[in-house]
């Protein structure tokens, strides 16, 4: 920060004006700065995972392919692997900074194309789920705090910690056998994968249907996956805010019960709950991509699994980097918001 | 107290004896806690049954080609859980399985607690730039999401335990890390720690005498919750096929059963015991991690 002539009385001055702006400012620049610089490590890390790792890049990402040294020297050179690395990186940067991710083995098309093709089931699938997941478990957290010790708290808790321990694909699977598959009498009520039906017109009414009856299986497994978390973070920052004086003095004011609760003790117990889901979208993208193949979804997950079959490393990469920049944006909204509600966090 | 023949404690044997009532106490709190202790026994149990391995199955009933069953055989008096596509037992694929499951889930952590509490150590005792910098790798390693970078390195390192263990290892460490961070802050500025500086104490003497000893509590209930993740983890880089193809874990069962399409033929027996098994013992680990932070920790004590 530069001042002009009089430093303390510009400072001094501006702080009486708009002092809370000045440190929002700091603190959005702040956390900016700390998301660009993940970012640039995230693109270093991209980039020696593939390179530097033990054993000729050729070989590993060529798994057998070449035969003769011919091919292999054809392959350093299409790839630009036989030049110094400083070089390479440069290539590199440049190349990913203008969305040149390099072409898929498999489908030879460019890795960005595919991408680009494929992220829409994925926000789809991931937005319903996590808004679904972050309600429904806020309802229940709040809930069990404020009645801690009975029935619904200890069946909520419990459930939340059991579903907290299971691997979501494999609900996903016990979901597919019972409700997809049908169990004994029990027909199958919904389709077993896919994002709608083969002859089905997406943009149409009856599409539209489709594609719900298709996604309500797999949405509801992460929903039921990610919902744990929150519940559990949000009965825990709420009892901690129970022992507080100014609920005392909302309830000797004559405040009601649910006054109390959802005017003075949610609205702050939130707080940290919303970083909880900011540091959970890491979280969230793991779902995503087991539950996309175990439901056979066509998302970035989906791809990035069908990718380790091959292995198609560029596609692989690509997906990579696009989940975690996803994340660390993601990230860096969550705390700008965050600065926003909860001035005390902008130190 | 002390009316031995050894005549008056010196210091360091009544900073032992301090450390081992703290640890009685803490053992006894930990009995009050109901949840914990259902997952302490549920634990030992499953790690019993692994360590019998050998004399409970028969390591020959892992053989593909020894393998006397039918295909995906319905249990039945002589196959208790039914058989795989292949014909062996699940039932002896399962307690063999728990090996793999644990040991990875174990070593994993260890690894995983090691780098965390070094890197949480430092950048918490040392200010200035190099807590700054370990600071920051810190961060980096929390936001970067976990399965994905986990799936890269699988499958740049290629598929063996070892790489897995490395794999969980080296991506889970960073939320221990903060949490030593923030302990050591706060432990750094205590007088003791004051005191013993202006004795003299080296910054090494300092950390392994003194910081260590007061986060290493911290440390331990989070190595149990760590343990939890990372069995979870090896499940799901198994079931994606990242695991080691010639060992049996929970998760290449999983991954198996849904490869030959157990879900579609109706072989329940084949999907749900693995899955079960996982869920019981990352449950019990995470119940006894909880149970542990809330004897260390009388601030949560009253939550649960």
């Amino acid at each position: 920060m530069t001042f002009p002539a009089s430093p303390e009385l510009v400072q001094e001055a501006t702080e009486q004006d708009r002092p809370r702006h000045r440190g929002y400012a700091r603190y959005a620049l702040g956390k900016a700065g700390g998301a660009l610089g993940s970012l640039g490590f995230l693109l270093v890390l991209n980039f020696f995972l593939f390179r530097v790792l033990p054993g000729d890049p050729a070989r590993t990402l060529g798994r057998g392919r070449f035969s003769t040294q011919e091919q292999l020297d054809d392959f350093n050179q299409a790839y630009g692997l036989d030049e110094p690395l400083a070089q390479q990186f440069l290539t590199y940067l440049g190349n990913t900074l203008t969305g040149d991710l390099g072409i898929s083995l498999r489908y030879r098309v460019p890795v960005s194309e595919l991408i680009l093709d494929r992220i829409g089931p994925t926000l789809l699938l991931v937005g319903t789920s996590t808004l679904l997941a972050a309600l429904i478990g806020i309802w229940l957290g709040t809930r069990s705090a404020w009645r801690r010790g009975g029935v619904f708290d200890r069946v909520s808790t419990g459930t939340s910690l059991t579903l907290y321990s299971m691997p979501e694909w494999w609900l996903g699977l016990m979901l597919i056998a019972t409700l997809a598959v049908g169990l004994g009498p029990l027909p199958g009520l919904f389709p077993t994968g896919g994002l709608h039906s083969v002859d089905a017109d997406p943009w149409s009414v009856g599409g539209v249907l489709d594609t719900i009856r298709h996604l309500t299986l797999p949405v509801t497994t992460l929903t039921l996956a990610y919902l744990a978390d929150y519940a559990l973070v949000m009965r825990s920052s709420l009892l901690d805010e129970m022992g507080s004086d100014y609920l005392t003095t909302a309830r000797a004011k004559g405040l009601r019960d649910a006054a109390v609760r959802n005017r003075h003790a949610v609205p702050n117990a939130l707080l940290p709950t919303t970083t909880v889901i900011a540091l959970n979208f890491g979280f969230v993208v793991t779902g995503a991509i087991t539950v996309e193949t175990v439901f056979s979804i066509p998302g970035l997950g989906l791809l990035a699994t069908e990718a380790l079959e091959i292995p198609d490393y560029w596609v692989l990469q690509g997906t990579f980097l696009v989940a975690a920049a996803a994340v660390i944006l993601a990230n860096l909204l969550a705390n700008l918001a965050y600065g926003l509600l909860d001035p005390r966090v902008r130190t | 107290m002390s009316t031995g023949t050894a005549g008056a404690p010196t210091a360091r044997t009544l900073a032992r004896r301090r450390r081992r009532e703290g640890w009685a106490r803490g053992w006894r709190e930990f009995r009050q806690n109901r949840s914990g202790m259902v997952g302490l026994v549920v634990l030992t149990l499953i790690v019993l049954v692994a360590l019998a391995a050998p004399l409970v199955a028969d390591a020959d009933g892992l053989s593909v080609t020894r393998a006397e069953g039918g295909v995906l055989e319905p249990p039945s008096s002589s196959y208790l859980l039914g058989t795989d596509d292949n014909g062996r037992s699940v039932l002896t694929l399962l307690i063999w399985g728990a090996r793999i499951s644990l040991l990875v889930g174990l070593v994993a952590t260890l690894i995983s607690m090691v780098i965390g509490t070094v890197v949480g150590l430092l950048s918490g005792y040392f200010g200035g730039w190099p807590g700054a910098v370990l600071f920051r790798v810190t961060e980096w390693f929390l936001v970067i999401p976990f399965l994905p970078l986990a799936i890269v390195l699988a499958s740049v390192l290629g598929r063996s335990l070892l790489n897995i263990v490395i794999v969980i290892g080296v991506t889970s460490w960073a939320g221990t890390a903060l949490l030593i961070r923030s302990q050591t802050l706060s432990i750094k500025e205590r007088a003791y720690l004051e005191r013993s500086r202006a004795l003299g104490a080296g910054h090494l003497h300092l950390l392994r005498r003194h910081v260590l000893p007061n986060v290493a509590p911290m440390v331990f209930a989070n190595t149990t919750l760590t343990v939890a993740i990372a069995i979870l983890t090896e499940t799901t880089l198994s079931f994606l096929g990242l695991g080691d193809p010639t060992r049996v874990s929970w998760g290449s069962m999983l991954q198996e059963a849904f490869r030959v399409g157990a879900i579609t033929t109706g072989s329940w027996w084949f999907i749900v015991p693995p899955g079960v098994c996982v869920v019981l013992v990352v449950l019990s680990f995470t119940l006894v991690g909880q149970a542990l932070e809330s004897v260390l920790n009388p601030r949560l004590r009253e939550r649960s």
